[in-house]
């Protein structure tokens, strides 16, 4: 006969709101466990899928996922005239904050090598990659921008001519895909009145010098454009994608690079480990002392209801003493209740998360692996909460049940 | 033919003493206590309160280790002075029934459960122990209610279960704590009878301490506690018929 089967039967409507609990709790700690898991492959998802055997970024920095990395763009062409490359790409990547429809509108922009990659590596879920030089953008669904949307950055207006689906920052934010120019403009557009002051400053500059004194045409030449000043520098880039020619010596390649002192070289497997040891490092630990904390209260929790029900019952212990019944039985009354508790509670956060998880912000990727190790901790934790209600009812007196 | 373990007295205490305290705060709760209950008998135990009736009945029920004197029971010595000669609980749960003054019966479990419990503990398998438990319901005529939990139970369902579960070991000694001290006259009148009946015909000594005057009848023999004293009192059914 299960004891402990039957005073939870007994004791139904505590055991089932206890385990609810419970299970929010659990459910918790596995959704913090999916965040981390989301976090990791949403911000190695570009890495992975731009389909890129060595990144080059500016020199002494970690790349555009670590720091800020600034190179100019031509330097895909001396990248490209390394024996064993095949391909040299230039990648802008950068985070902006806009207005759109009166809300705020937060979104990663990633600039293609326009026109050899038009994005074609791209999970669409719907419409087509970008077929012109400008104006054209692929967004995320998380953006909620739909396909023909217009939407205006900087001076120019973009239309979202395809949609990807959980394509999304480290920050969570949805990741959109301009060509390298016009993501540059995004980045680098600055108001009018900026522009027409700072042209009035470089004219004054210059006609404080001899040079601009004695050569005056130099005068209209400082107030032209910024990109056609060969003396400004020319346009930044991110990152320099390099794919090399099949069977292409990664090594050999990588050290024609590494005597460049202007940039530093890396592999993507590289560039993922930065990626995970910067920031989404910092998130796993801060979700991993949320979990941690949460298995605590879990921990707290469970043992205080099953003290509780054991204090409950305390008379009926004394009675199971008083005529014999083993310690282990005594014992093991309270383990399995304690361990049901946790078992339910697991099952319910399991369920609970089904429904939950999808409508949280992040991507919350559900780990077998994770999976395991709860269900393991909450076999722990729950054996640990018994003990407390199982040292309570060893030290009871079998007389104790003839006190009136 | 019966067991030599049969045979033997079903409880034996000799020259049992329990004192309290030391030095000037020391109590004599039982004072060389002797006494013996054969197998089928019924023995009524009396005296006001104090006067160490439950410490006699706790020490004979291994939970309360007397300071001297010996306790047999079926003719195995159990304990001498303050050390127990058994594992008191393991001898507890196949040779010792209890019946208390409320039933205290597992509120989780239902008669049949609370009886089949005891049997369980004592390591009778589930299927022969749910046998023995309808059967010893059944002889306590509380079957019909063998599904029912405790709380939809009478206070006299209640007791008669509580006495099935203490007879389901077939122990050699039933002790009884003021077992119809909750009930009314008349139930706790049947519950006595009950009481007279299983040592009569299970042939288990019943030692049962009790206040209630009405039913010195029932007993085969009547024992007086009074400071811790034990007094044999002559006649019981003269006893009874004068009160």
């Amino acid at each position: 006969m299960n004891l402990a089967v039957r005073d939870i039967r007994h004791n139904a409507g505590r055991f089932a709101f206890t385990t609810v609990g419970i299970g929010m709790l659990l459910m918790l700690v596995m959704g913090m466990g999916g965040i981390y898991r989301g976090l990791i492959f949403e911000a190695t998802l570009l890495v992975d899928r731009v389909g890129a055997d060595l990144w080059v970024v500016q020199g002494s920095t970690r790349g555009p996922f670590a720091e800020i990395s600034r190179l100019p763009a031509n330097l895909e062409d001396r990248v490209l005239a390394v024996p064993g490359v095949a391909r040299a790409r230039r990648f802008v990547s950068h985070t902006i904050q806009r207005e759109h429809l009166g809300r705020p509108l937060r979104m990663v922009v990633q600039g293609l090598a326009w026109p050899d990659d038009q994005g074609e590596w791209v999970p669409l879920v719907a419409g087509r990659p970008l077929r012109q030089a400008h104006y054209e953008m692929i967004a995320d669904q998380s953006l909620g921008l739909p396909l023909g949307e217009k939407i205006k950055l900087g001076k120019d207006v973009y239309e979202v001519v395809g949609q990807t689906r959980g394509l999304v920052g480290t920050g969570g934010d949805g990741l959109t895909f301009f060509t390298a120019s016009d993501a540059l403009a995004i980045q680098f557009d600055v108001p009018g009145e900026a522009v027409r002051l700072e042209r009035a400053a470089r004219r004054a500059r210059t006609e404080d010098m001899d040079l601009g004194r004695l050569q005056p045409l130099l005068l209209d030449r400082v107030a032209c454009l910024a990109s056609g000043l060969p003396s400004l520098a020319t346009p930044q880039v991110s990152a320099i994608l390099v794919t090399l020619q099949p069977g292409a010596d990664e090594a050999a390649v990588r050290s024609v690079l590494r005597t460049w002192p202007d940039i530093t070289v890396y592999s993507t497997q590289e560039q993922k480990d930065l990626l995970l040891a910067g920031m989404v490092d910092k998130a796993r630990r801060q979700l991993g002392l949320f979990r941690t904390l949460l298995i605590i209260i879990s921990t707290i929790v469970i043992a205080l209801i099953i003290y509780t029900l054991t204090l409950d019952k305390i008379r009926d212990i004394a009675l199971l003493k008083l005529i014999g019944a083993r310690n282990t039985v005594i014992g093991g009354l309270i383990l399995q209740q304690a361990l049901l508790m946790g078992a339910v509670g697991y099952a319910l956060a399991w369920i609970m998360g089904l429904y939950v998880f999808p409508h949280f912000p992040r991507r919350v990727l559900i780990d077998p692996a994770d999976l395991t190790s709860l269900a393991l901790i909450v076999v722990v934790i729950s054996t640990l909460a018994s003990l407390i209600g199982i040292w309570k009812a060893l030290r009871v007196e079998p007389n104790t049940v003839l006190a009136v | 033919m019966t067991s030599p373990a049969a045979q033997q007295p079903a409880i034996e205490v000799a020259n049992l003493r329990k004192v309290y305290g030391r030095g000037h705060t020391e109590v004599v709760a039982i004072r060389d206590a002797t006494l013996q209950i054969g197998r089928g008998e019924i023995v009524g135990l009396f005296g006001p309160s104090g006067s160490g009736k439950s410490t006699l009945l706790t020490a004979m029920a291994l939970i309360n280790p007397p300071t001297a004197g010996q306790i047999a029971i079926g003719g195995q010595p159990v304990m001498d002075g303050p050390r127990a000669m058994v594992d008191a609980r393991a001898f507890r749960r196949q040779h010792i029934g209890f019946v208390f003054q409320k039933p205290n019966l597992i509120p989780f479990l239902t008669a049949l459960e609370n009886v089949q419990v005891a049997l369980e503990i004592n390591d009778t398998p589930a299927t022969k122990a749910r046998e023995r438990a309808l059967e010893l319901l059944d002889y306590l005529g509380v079957r019909p209610r063998a599904d029912n939990l405790p709380d939809a139970l009478s206070g006299g369902e209640q007791q008669r279960v509580a006495i099935a579960r203490a007879l389901a070991n077939d122990p050699s000694i039933i002790l009884a704590d003021e077992p119809t001290a909750s009930l009314d006259g008349a139930l706790g009148r049947q519950v006595m009878e009950l009481f007279a009946k299983v040592a009569h015909e299970r042939h288990a000594g019943v030692l049962v301490v009790t206040h209630d005057a009405r039913t010195l009848d029932v007993f085969d023999r009547i024992l007086d506690v009074e400071d811790g004293a034990i007094r044999v009192r002559d006649n019981p059914k003269e006893s009874a018929s004068a009160s």
